[in-house]
């Protein structure tokens, strides 16, 4: 039974991880791309710790695994903001097809700071 | 049925680090790149954790958080490179 969950578990963080890669060469700018890659990567080291977790019950085993969980979950956010702000202030362009850019002419005179109005 | 199970996950992986690597190469602008580069060591993450199933070696545990540590920590400082770069640029 546990072995089953485990095999379940790693072959749906692959999957998860091979859809994360194609988004990335598939998806037309750099913000779709980087949703897909940021999103979809976390679920997928998200899942193989699962299994390994599974796969390898004790103490130490599920504690690491929860602690790598916790620390890419809350880390990818972070830096996918990072990223993504640094490139809206290099000009990266938008897709053609995108209908909402709320940010466009708020950084255009002091291009560090955002105005709120 | 482990070792039919363990070697779609690895073909599955490469394949997907082929990818990524793809968009590396080809990445029109530098964000592109680091996105890409993000990617790839998160692959690596889920690589080293697959191979704690195929090794049964547990400690590899340890790889796999020092590179959620280091991919972190490149994205970030590239993040602040470009960044900067930008603000220089105007």
């Amino acid at each position: 039974m546990s072995e089953l969950l485990t095999a379940a578990f790693l072959l749906v963080g692959s999957a998860f991880m091979g859809i994360a890669a194609l988004g990335l060469v598939r998806f037309p700018d750099l913000y779709t791309r980087m949703h897909s890659a940021s999103k979809a990567s976390s679920l997928g080291v998200g899942c193989l710790l699962a299994g390994v977790a599974i796969a390898y019950p004790t103490a130490m085993v599920i504690a690491k695994c929860v602690l790598v969980l916790l620390f890419v979950f809350l880390t990818v956010p972070v830096a996918a903001h990072m990223i993504g702000r640094a490139a809206y202030l290099l000009g990266v362009p938008l897709w053609h097809g995108s209908v909402a850019d709320d940010l466009k002419g708020r950084y255009s005179e002091d291009r560090s700071t955002l105005s709120s109005d | 049925m482990m070792q039919s199970v363990n070697t779609i996950v690895i073909v599955t992986l490469t394949l997907a680090l082929l990818l990524a690597f793809y968009r590396l190469v080809r990445g029109p602008s530098l964000p592109d790149r680091v996105v890409a580069l993000d990617l790839i060591s998160m692959i690596i993450a889920g690589m080293l954790t697959a191979s704690v199933i195929r090794t049964r070696q547990p400690v590899l545990l340890d790889a796999v958080t020092v590179m959620a540590v280091v991919s972190f920590f490149g994205t970030i400082a590239f993040a602040r490179y470009l960044e900067r770069r930008s603000l220089s640029d105007e």
